[in-house]
């Protein structure tokens, strides 16, 4: 895959003829493109990027080929370690989670958001707290009375990974009602959502995309959504009721809020016609049908950015992290 | 009968000439990927999902699924002739195919293995089509503790299998434990015995250590013995399937039980692989010849083959009606019906009638066209080891390397690739089983992930393993496994004392 030399040669004597002759071309990719996901198949990011490599495969919005690699290994500092060491390959480019914090603040790893190079904030997603449609609670209030009650640690919460946002989510909570919960950390969304249909835990904080064929079968009820305002989404899902009607935790009582990142950067050094390259391919991909099925879907905060709004953003977002995680306990040592 | 009705009419469907079509092109690109080691199934329907975006949803999955089916298959056929496991859920035929092969039975085996995969799928998609809601049901009972149950009874059925001093069977177990728990500790979100290497995050694949040990150690040994594929002077007829064929209904009671197994660990969902093992472990206990499994014995390929593609089909089923999928290529499966708008679930089956029945239809057809693809090739694959090991085996390295690096697309593992080889060689040449080891690798760091989930949510109580009817019995049949030399042992004394 690597190019010769001599087409590299090729490639930069054109460029220079280019740019002395004619205004600037704008920079395409010209072999194909590395879409790196750094989390396992099936899962949120990977679905999400893989909708996004069939959309630009259907609509021919590349002329180079996008392809797809997970890359998980130490929640995901394999793919961000991978591209932090492809500096000046503009062939690579990475979605992330909140892994982008999460990773290297519990692990150690040598790695940092801004050895990347920021390209555009695609959607938010959402976290909605669950619980067991059979449970008696139907309202914040109800679930928090009954955490409080029961014996300290028998309160299960559920959720993906150790130390990443599903449990930073549950300290929240824990300091929001002053409570303990005893987090037990699975691998996958999926798996978290059943486990709260089997009655095996107690609640859940899973992405609406995770959960909502359970609500839909009737087997889970969601109680609040972590997030300023309501979901925006008003066509029913089950028993009547839509996205929208879910209420803000801030408004029954739970202050939390929290989104999750879901935003493409690219490797190192890159120029800004190859930035612009990529934020004009994703706005095309904003733009179909089935990026919007796809939002809806996942009933996602479909928020976009780029530039220094989305690097600022992400700095804040990082040191929000820095501090929810210090507070839980979560840093790495010499961190 | 709604569901046989609605059964020909997803067979009406799938019989499409459109959707034979991609059938066809399915299963001949999964058995591709289930040769190639490394390549697996989930990668391989990763790698053509952006593809079927523009089909129709449900011809989509017949062809996604076939390439499951296919590399299923597939994966059988370098275990028997190269020792080489193409897929996880292969490395328990390894066991005998390849003695098998060694002497000069390579089409036997190849025949016994797809018959094998044939019935065990076959078994799995009539359980679905009568059973499926029934079923569906049991796997919400299974939390982290249940799911130990049945990693330990996987270990147990396992444990005593080889004929060598137990201490050396332990002492590879050990060694695969210790090789698993590198990485990321995803209980406590630290990484353990990584000692800065970022190359080591992700810890020892299984794939990787997996064609290290068995194909490259493989390859040394022949070199030691003189560059000499054994079995180069196979009988190379089709007759040779028919002549299986007439002997294979003697192990009906092999294959029920593996199938069994394996619908079992498919919709628990525990997967393939440790069905695999466990159907080799108990079959080995129970069968008549079972002291001369490893060296070849018919029944030791039927268990694993049929058990495995008994709990690949059946791994369909919680991903479709509960959204969780039994496989890793059940996930990327699943992640296919989300950009394909239809949501897995409780109610797929209610509001996507011509989908479900359409994929179980092509279950049906899938696998007959899979076996036919398969056994006419029976010669062809057989026929392979008569080509000179000279010429094989430098293939067989591109091929293995070929594999390992696309288990993560890492240099880096290719190395660790012919490390594990070293090992692997030195191992046997020592007489340490390599079984165990392979064993604890796959299944010990989900084991332990299991168990530490469940000691989290009883506060440490250990008697969470006997807490209810399900997991104590999964959890006595493993003691039971565990024990089961020195209970016969007891039993028989008990005889001959009383007489």
């Amino acid at each position: 895959m690597k190019p010769s030399v001599l087409s590299v040669a090729l490639a930069a004597i054109a460029m220079s003829c280019a740019n002395s002759t004619a205004s600037r071309a704008a920079w395409e990719p010209v072999r194909p493109v590395e879409f790196i996901v750094p989390a396992g198949t099936g899962g949120g990011a990977d679905q999400m990027a893989r909708t996004i490599q069939g959309i630009v495969t259907k609509h021919n919005l590349m002329k180079q080929p996008l392809v797809v690699i997970n890359k998980a290994g130490g929640a995901g500092g394999e793919g961000f370690l991978d591209v932090k060491t492809s500096s000046g390959n503009p062939h690579k480019i990475i979605i992330t989670l909140s892994n982008l914090f999460t990773t290297p603040l519990a692990t150690g790893i040598p790695f940092n958001w801004k050895d990347l190079t920021p390209v555009a904030m695609l959607a938010l997603d959402e976290f909605v707290l669950w619980v067991n449609a059979e449970k008696p609670y139907s309202s914040v209030k109800d679930y928090v009375d009954a955490a409080k009650k029961a014996p300290s640690g028998s309160f299960k919460m559920g959720g993906t990974g150790s130390k990443q946002e599903d449990q930073i989510i549950t300290v929240g909570i824990e300091k929001a009602v002053d409570t303990k919960f005893t987090y037990i950390p699975y691998k996958g969304g999926g798996e978290v959502a059943v486990q709260l249909v089997g009655n095996h835990v107690d609640s859940t904080v899973n992405n609406p995309i995770e959960a909502v064929a359970q609500w839909r079968g009737g087997k889970l009820r969601p109680l609040c959504v972590f997030d300023a305002q309501p979901m925006a989404y008003d066509e029913p899902i089950a028993e009547g009721k839509a996205w929208k009607d879910i209420p803000t935790c801030k408004s029954q009582g739970l202050a939390m809020e929290y989104l999750m990142l879901r935003g493409i950067f690219m490797s190192p050094k890159a120029t800004k016609d190859q930035v612009e390259y990529y934020v004009e391919l994703f706005k095309k991909v904003r733009a179909t049908p089935e990026w919007q099925d796809f939002m809806k879907s996942g009933a996602f905060n479909t928020t976009f950015m780029t530039g220094a709004d989305y690097a600022k953003w992400v700095e804040a977002e990082e040191k929000r992290h820095e501090g929810l995680m210090k507070e839980a306990g979560f840093l790495a040592s010499g961190n | 009968m709604e569901e046989l009705a609605n059964l020909f009419h997803g067979f009406a469907v799938a019989l499409q000439p459109y959707n034979i079509m991609l059938m066809i092109i399915g299963i001949t690109l999964g058995v591709i990927i289930g040769v190639l080691p490394g390549l697996g199934g989930a990668n391989g329907v990763a790698i053509l999902l952006p593809l079927t975006f523009s089909m129709p949803p449900t011809s989509a999955i017949i062809m996604l699924s076939c390439i499951y089916w296919g590399a299923l298959f597939g994966g059988a056929i370098t275990s028997i002739l190269f020792n080489i496991p193409g897929e996880p859920w292969s490395v328990a035929t390894t066991f005998d195919g390849y003695p098998m092969a060694q002497q000069g039975r390579p089409g036997e085996a190849l025949t016994a293995a797809f018959t094998s995969s044939f019935v065990g799928a076959l078994f799995a998609v009539i359980m679905i089509t009568l059973v499926a809601p029934l079923v569906a049901g049991f796997a919400l009972r299974f939390g982290p503790a249940e799911k130990f149950a049945v990693y330990f009874l996987a270990f147990c059925s396992f444990v005593g299998l080889s004929k060598e001093p137990p201490f050396k069977t332990i002492a590879a177990m050990m060694m695969g434990f210790a090789l698993a728990a590198v990485g990321l500790d995803s209980i406590t979100g630290q990484l353990r015995l990584t000692f800065g290497v970022t190359e080591l995050l992700n810890g020892f694949d299984f794939l990787i250590a997996v064609i290290g040990l068995f194909g490259i150690g493989e390859i040394l040994l022949t070199m030691e013995e003189g560059l000499a594929f054994r079995g180069g002077n196979a009988t190379i007829n089709l007759r040779v399937v028919l002549q299986t064929w007439r002997e294979l209904p003697a192990y009906w009671m092999t294959s029920l039980r593996s199938c069994l197994i394996g619908c079992w660990m498919g919709v628990t969902p525990a997967g393939a692989t440790p069905a695999s093992f466990m159907s080799y472990g108990i079959a080995k206990r129970l069968a008549r010849r079972g002291n001369n499994f490893g060296k070849g014995e018919i029944e030791g390929v039927i268990a694993p083959e049929t058990a495995a593609h008994a709990a690949g089909t059946s791994a369909l089923l919680p991903m479709l009606s509960l959204g969780v999928p039994g496989s890793p290529t059940a996930a990327v499966l699943l992640g296919g019906l989300l950009i394909w708008g239809l949501q897995p679930g409780p109610m797929l089956f209610v509001e996507q009638k011509e989908f479900v029945w359409g994929l179980i239809a092509s279950m049906y057809l899938g696998n007959l066209a899979g076996l036919l693809v398969v056994l006419t090739c029976v010669p062809i694959f057989a026929a392979i080891l008569r080509v000179p090991f000279g010429i094989i085996a430098p293939l067989i390295l591109v091929l293995c390397a070929i594999g390992a690096y696309s288990v993560h697309n890492s240099t880096f593992d290719v190395m660790l690739m012919l490390v594990f080889g070293v090992l692997g060689y030195l191992l046997k040449k020592c007489n340490y089983p390599l079984a165990p080891l392979v064993l604890a690798i796959v299944l010990g760091d989900k084991a332990e992930e299991a168990f530490r989930q469940s000691l989290l949510g009883s506060q440490g109580s250990l008697g969470v393993f006997f807490s209810n009817g399900l997991v104590s019995t999964i959890m006595a049949l493993g003691l039971v496994a565990l024990f089961w030399s020195a209970i016969q042992e007891g039993y028989s004394r008990l005889r001959t004392s009383m007489a």
